[in-house]
């Protein structure tokens, strides 16, 4: 035996060689918990809210879902990798004019898009001509992100740029795409957007049945990248990235290249955003440089932190949470909700760093505990 | 002295380093052989760490060239020097404190692997994981977080993660720096057993661990080697006498005054 026991347990009567110990065996409860909560939360959200809901409630809570995708990305990119990410309206965009420009030259069957009638654009631009095939459109909501991502990763991590200076970058990115799209009319639809949408895939796009269909696709879309993300956070790659988090010099110096890591996982969570960002467009039937600026951009973020940005179920909460707020105090007390926003996100890094659930967490801990000692 | 046969891994010849005018080291030659356990001593500010960082890429040097079997180490990016074989640890220990020490060794190992082949989740624990365990003797803390152990095991797990890569050279600095008596002893008989089959070179100011645990020792003074020798010739040359115990007599009379 090696004389490097350590001290607690180095004892005389200890057998002269001992097996690696295999990792505990978690107890069954805890073994199935997690899947039993995700198949339970999966009942409700697929198979409950579309029963229970009227058409209304369930449109919002579809937009909200759309969030909770990009705010997995978030999950993911800040949460575990430590990047905060401001822009993530950027690819979030993206994905919904893609999606918004196949809508339109569908819709407009070959002739050209109502908004551009009115610019004065006499005939369709270049830009525009592959996303009449639908195919072509699907393909770009992710690859057009993905690659924007990619290239910016690229770019900024191989060159060590980190924290804030990362987190202003992608801010000022989010800013300049709104300044890009409000400025180009005829192409983008400034500041309008893309709006008056008819047909979605041959169904009527505003119809009770379409929007319950499309509710139920995004809610399955979350749930299976929330799936893909959390084996990402349990593979190697996710230990990885949370060592990235926690000490990038240290990864460097056990041969790995943190800038390759850093830039795979901003692309995926690029990725959730501008699949996020196209599913909204038919279930809210508007994007617009509004809806991926600066503000919603950090709305997003607050959201996360909020919810609990270490878990990726606290990141699909806190912006599923934060939109019911949002749309409650913009009802009920319009000009406080700014206010409210604000004093939330204080409070929560200020008493409770790891939002929500890890209040939780910190709760159902001291119960046990004390249930245990009584 | 070193035999200047094939069998010499680390070549450093003429090695410079300049901070704003201040010159870290200045011309500093160096060769470690296959094999050796090679302590590196010196009074603070002498380029010790410098001289490490230089060899794993965290410095660029303002001139001079570092020599690793047959490549050229200055230049290339820390991560590709640890893919040469080249590992380090640091005088304050950073393991992953989220990551279970099991967990720790494991990416330490995984180093080779490619990326994608990584989103894979980890099944059970590879054999070079194991011996790092074994070595270090931390099996009992293998699902334990990392962020729970003291400061020797950390140090402890550091080299274990070291010896996970399978490295060709181990750098450590410092490694008992902040240890208790009988952490110390433990580290030096770690130290002997990883010398065994890994060439070594350790940053050590400690007199008493060097005494114990050294055979080969070169003296960096003001950038510079001052010389090399057996633990007996360099604790009985005046110079070094002087740079420790001149240093040490300032001290003192400061504490005086």
């Amino acid at each position: 035996m090696t004389a490097f026991q350590d001290s607690t347990v180095a004892a005389p009567a200890e057998p002269p060689a001992r097996p690696v110990p295999a990792e505990p065996a978690p107890a069954r409860w805890t073994r199935l918990r997690g899947p039993a909560v995700f198949t339970a939360v999966a009942v409700l959200m697929l198979v409950v809210a579309p029963l229970a809901l009227e058409p209304f409630r369930l449109g919002l809570l579809a937009k909200y879902l759309c969030y909770a995708i990009v705010a997995l990305g978030i999950g993911l990119t800040w949460g575990q990798g430590g990047m905060l990410t401001l822009g993530q309206g950027v690819f979030f965009g993206l994905g919904g004019y893609a999606m918004g420009m196949y809508l339109k030259l569908h819709d407009a069957g070959g002739d050209l898009p109502d908004f551009m009638v009115w610019s004065g654009v006499d005939h369709l631009p270049a830009l525009w001509r592959p996303f009449g095939n639908p195919v072509f459109a699907l393909a770009m909501v992710v690859v057009l992100p993905v690659a924007v991502a990619l290239l910016l990763g690229v770019l900024v991590f191989r060159q060590r740029v980190r924290g804030a200076y990362f987190a202003i970058l992608t801010q000022a990115l989010a800013a300049a795409l709104v300044i890009l799209l409000v400025g180009q009319q005829g192409l983008t639809g400034g500041t309008n957007g893309l709006t008056n949408f008819f047909d979605f895939f041959g169904n009527d796009v505003a119809a009770d049945g379409t929007q319950r269909g499309l509710y139920v696709l995004v809610a399955a879309v979350l749930g299976v990248l929330y799936l893909g993300a959390r084996q990402l956070v349990r593979s190697r790659f996710g230990r990885l990235l949370l060592a990235i988090r926690d000490g990038e010099d240290r990864v460097r110096f056990l041969g790995y290249d943190p800038a390759a890591v850093k830039t795979v996982t901003f692309a995926i969570s690029a990725g959730m955003a501008g699949i996020a960002g196209a599913l909204f467009v038919p279930v809210v039937g508007i994007i617009s440089p509004a809806l991926l600026g600066v503000v919603p951009s950090l709305e997003l973020v607050v959201g996360v932190a909020v919810g609990g940005r270490y878990a990726l179920a606290g990141a699909v909460l806190g912006a599923v949470v934060m939109g019911y707020a949002k749309t409650y105090f913009s009802e009920e007390l319009p000009e406080a909700w700014l206010y409210l926003q604000g004093a939330l996100f204080i409070l929560v890094m200020t008493l409770a760093p790891k939002g929500l659930t890890g209040l939780a967490v910190t709760l159902w801990r001291s119960v046990t505990r004390r249930r245990a000692a009584a | 002295m070193t035999d200047e046969s094939e069998d010499v891994l680390l070549a450093v010849t003429g090695l410079e380093v300049a901070f704003d005018g201040f010159k870290a080291l200045d011309g500093v030659d160096l060769s470690v052989g296959r094999g050796e356990l090679r302590f590196l001593i010196g009074p603070n500010g002498a380029g010790k760490t410098t001289l490490i960082d230089v060899v794993t890429g965290l410095t660029r040097p303002t001139g001079g060239s570092v020599r690793f079997g047959d490549e050229e180490l200055v230049g290339r990016r820390e991560h590709e020097i640890v893919r040469l074989g080249v590992g380090r640890t640091f005088q304050t220990s950073v393991v992953f404190e989220e990551l279970t020490v099991l967990e720790n060794l494991d990416l330490a190992a995984s180093f080779r692997r490619p990326l994608w082949s990584l989103l894979r989740r980890r099944r059970g624990v590879s054999e070079a994981v194991e011996r790092a365990l074994e070595t270090t003797g931390l099996q009992s803390l293998a699902s334990s977080r990392a962020g729970v152990l003291s400061h020797g095991q950390r140090q402890w797990l550091e080299i274990g993660m070291l010896i996970a890569q399978e490295p060709r050279l181990l750098l450590l600095d410092e490694p008992v720096a902040g240890m208790a008596q009988d952490e110390r002893a433990r580290t030096g008989e770690l130290l002997t057993q990883v010398a065994r089959d890994h060439t070594v070179i350790v940053v050590e100011h400690d007199m008493d661990f060097l005494r114990r645990y050294a055979s080969m020792v070169t003296v960096l003074h003001e950038g510079r080697v001052l010389m090399e020798g057996s633990v007996e010739q360099v604790r009985a040359d005046p110079r070094v006498q002087e740079i420790y115990l001149g240093r040490a007599r300032e001290e003192a009379e400061d504490a005086v005054r």
